[in-house]
């Protein structure tokens, strides 16, 4: 086992980046998650020579991500919301290029400005693309500090692995917050760079070009058709999801990140009051668990989806479910935080016919 | 991209070594240029890459193309390159860079890219003093959307969104990137070039090889400032573009040095 | 076992390293720890607050809105918490600070002279583990021991001469609880 260690979600990000033998780190500095800059400024160029800039926006630090990836480093930004929109242009730029890469976004209430606190209503942009063109990031969404380090990990290998994006779709309670983790160990930097990358024109061999270019609609297309098949290839192989409790559960709470976590309180209260509640976690929102709600759907009398937005995942949960069970929504918006015991009364009135 | 290479019949009596008076560099792909009769990409693309091949740099360099009429400069430049998205050159190229400082990074980009979209990206690499050679095309338009209006369009100048010429009062003044960027202190080498005689092609191209032996020496950002021709969007013969290069563009755009390093 | 707390006072009391070395004791004692602060603008002179979970369970919700166990450290903590305390929980406050103390007859209510004890130790920045003394005497949640180790831990190695007197601070916070 690996160190144990109490840590702030957004620090324990930071020195996963480290250990995880990142090259660099581009970014620019945004509340709720500028610890990570700091972090990394502070721990990160006398541990292991990773390279930290602080760019002069988002649009900047996205960019130098891209370059940096096209040489064919491990790199990594970070943002909160407003940053992550200013991103999205690089963001699709990178899918088209196909580069590998770690982009987190802590999540913070909007739209426009909005607030510091908490939310998850960005789930549609890091989720359904977000830039233009038809293109997926991997999104994972860490429902505490221990997968805030673990999806590090996780995410460097996707990413390297499918030559795609991969986003870790946090919110401002994962960074803030303290819990206990188990730090994997250090490891060593690349010294080796895949074949497409630009390290300067290999001797004899044609010279590399990292591009989303392709003028030619008859090019573009394929190239389009073999995005779409590695999305298909990823939607197959790499789909992530946690059940409790679901196996004699009448209804299903369900939730990713942060309301994954106030469900399963709800659901603690619930079955403390003799309701059969289970919970469905999507840990991968991107790919996305379809199956295993249409799965359950015909054993369960209904699901309850939880969500720190006006209602973003529920489309899918609905899609899933093909109509076969009803889905209701609980939310708050604008960073206000849903709290347990209302999610239990709402269930109770929409399901049970209470209060 | 759909421009196929053509056969030249070839005269193997003419076609001999000793007979030998100029051949394209090998850091050039065989690819024929697409650019329009009279501009200066050609021949900035050509004398660029004969400094690569004859600094012997051809495996150690790494080029950013821009969004422009130069989009394509990976096509014909035989080095390994990014295509950067419109104005962020200089953040791709710092990426780069920062990750492999011993390797030359260029950029290239024209006036929009560098001027208009990308003035954030190109300021704070200057202001950083990335290592990395700018080689700017200024030719006072919008070449690949047709011929709207740039930064660095002259004042009166009519283009297709400056019809009646760019009123200064509204639209604003042309941007002197030159000598902009030379204010910055981690700025080492600012040069303002042509290419519309052979005696200033051979200037220009002496700029780009100091400028990259000064990101050799890790001097910090260069940047070789190319006033160059639009014949096409100028709706001029490349003569006539030549002419308006030097009566128009370099009263307003003086050639020379902005800024060379200290000796030390 | 679990124990659902929040501390809640002005920013620059030390609020949020209260509920920190807390879930760091419950850490070192194997427990799984969750310390959710509240961030932002309001941190800067506003009133700050911090919620602690220690359990012998996984923990599920990190943030939650009734509590065993209140720490209110001024009166807007005490007006916004106190009715969110669960029927038989516990509220904790500075009774040097508070004019207009707690009414609720279904929880335990401890209005301790923190302020003064920590004038007393001459270093009114001891306040908090005063009142941490009180509340561990209170609940009980972790050993004094694993107080003090945490201590070592959240405490920069700069100030590390001053754990005598942060332990010493702890140990009259306990004995103002009987």
């Amino acid at each position: 086992m690996g160190e144990l260690k109490l840590m702030k979600g957004n620090e324990a990000l930071a020195e996963a980046m480290i250990r995880v033998g990142c090259d660099g780190y581009f970014g620019y500095p945004i509340t709720p998650q500028s610890e990570v800059i700091e972090y990394l400024s502070r721990e990160a160029t006398p541990r292991t020579g990773m390279v930290i800039l602080q760019a002069e926006s988002e649009v900047a630090s996205i960019n130098m991500i891209y370059g940096a990836a096209g040489a064919g480093r491990r790199v990594a930004t970070t943002s909160s919301s407003p940053g992550i929109s200013l991103m999205q242009e690089g963001l699709s730029y990178i899918a088209g290029a196909e580069l590998p890469c770690l982009v987190v976004n802590v999540v913070r209430g909007g739209p426009g400005l909005g607030t510091i606190q908490p939310s998850q209503s960005d789930y549609f942009q890091a989720t359904k693309g977000g830039g233009h063109g038809d293109y997926h990031l991997i999104v994972l969404a860490p429902y505490n500090v221990q997968e805030m380090v673990d999806f590090v990990k996780l995410g460097f290998e996707l990413a390297e692995k499918y030559r795609n994006p991969v986003m870790i779709l946090a919110d401002g309670a994962m960074g803030q917050m303290m819990e206990k983790v188990v730090l994997f160990d250090q490891q060593p930097r690349k010294t080796e760079f895949p074949e497409w990358a630009t390290t300067g024109k290999p001797k004899d061999k044609p010279h590399r070009v990292v591009t989303s270019l392709f003028i030619e609609p008859e090019v573009m297309e394929q190239v389009n058709l073999r995005l779409q098949a590695k999305y298909r290839e990823i939607e197959q192989k790499e789909v992530m999801f946690q059940t409790i409790d679901t196996e004699d559960a009448d209804y299903i709470f369900t939730g990713f990140g942060l309301g994954a976590r106030i469900a399963m309180k709800a659901m603690e209260i619930a079955r403390s009051k003799g309701i059969k509640v289970g919970l469905i976690r999507p840990i991968t929102v991107y790919p996305f668990p379809y199956s295993i709600y249409k799965e359950i759907a015909p054993k369960i009398k209904g699901i309850l989806d939880i969500e720190l937005n006006a209602g973003q995942m529920i489309e899918d949960v609905r899609l899933a479910v093909e109509g076969k069970v009803p889905v209701e929504f609980f939310g708050r918006m604008g960073g206000m935080i849903p709290d347990p015991e209302s999610v239990v009364e709402h269930f109770e009135k929409v399901f049970l016919g209470g209060k | 991209m759909g421009i196929q290479v053509q056969e030249i019949p070839i005269n193997p009596e003419i076609v001999q070594d000793e007979n030998l008076l100029y051949c394209k560099p090998d850091t050039l792909t065989p690819k024929p240029f697409h650019y329009c009769p009279g501009c200066g990409h050609s021949t900035v693309h050509k004398i660029l890459m004969e400094v690569v091949a004859e600094m012997g740099i051809q495996e150690e360099i790494i080029g950013v193309a821009p969004v422009g009429c130069s989009v394509f400069a990976y096509d014909y430049m035989d080095v390994d390159m990014q295509e950067a998205a419109h104005g962020r050159a200089c953040a791709v190229a710092t990426g780069i860079k920062r990750m492999m400082p011993d390797k030359f990074v260029f950029t290239y980009q024209g006036d929009g890219d560098l001027a208009a979209i990308g003035t954030a990206e190109t300021i704070h690499a200057a202001n950083r003093g990335e290592n990395i050679l700018v080689v700017f095309i200024n030719n006072a338009v919008y070449g690949m959307t047709s011929g709207q209006m740039a930064p660095t369009t002259l004042p009166g100048m009519v283009s297709t969104t400056s019809p009646f010429g760019r009123d200064v009062h509204t639209m604003g003044y042309p941007i002197k990137v030159s000598e902009l960027l030379a204010t910055l202190p981690a700025v080492a080498y600012v040069t303002r070039q042509s290419v519309h005689t052979p005696g200033n092609v051979r200037k220009t191209k002496k700029a780009l090889q100091k400028a990259l032996e000064y990101q050799k020496q890790g001097l910090g950002f260069c940047l070789v400032e190319i006033v160059s021709n639009c014949p096409s969007n100028w709706k001029m013969t490349p003569l006539e573009s030549n002419k308006f290069i030097d009566d128009k563009m370099i009263p307003y755009y003086p050639l020379g040095d902005v800024k060379v390093p200290e000796v030390k | 076992m679990t124990e659902e707390a929040i501390f809640a006072g002005f920013g620059g009391q030390g609020i949020l390293s209260m509920g920190m070395i807390l879930a760091y004791a419950g850490m070192i004692e194997g427990k799984e720890v969750c310390w959710m602060p509240s961030y932002g603008p309001e941190m800067r002179g506003g009133t700050a607050n911090a919620i602690t979970i220690i359990s012998d369970k996984l923990i599920s919700s990190p943030i939650i809105s009734r509590f065993d166990s209140v720490v209110a450290l001024n009166q807007p903590s005490v007006d916004k918490f106190e009715h969110k305390i669960k029927e038989g929980g516990v509220l904790i406050y500075d009774a040097s600070n508070i004019l207009k103390p707690p009414t609720r007859k279904d929880i335990q209510i401890y209005g301790v002279q923190g302020s003064e004890t920590a004038i007393k130790l001459k270093n009114v920045r001891v306040l908090n583990m005063v009142i941490l003394g009180s509340f561990i005497a209170a609940r009980k949640t972790v050993d004094p021991k694993a107080i003090y180790k945490a201590l070592e831990s959240v405490l920069p190695e700069r100030y590390h001469h001053l754990l005598p007197l942060n332990q010493k601070a702890f140990e009259e916070g306990m004995a103002l609880i009987n």
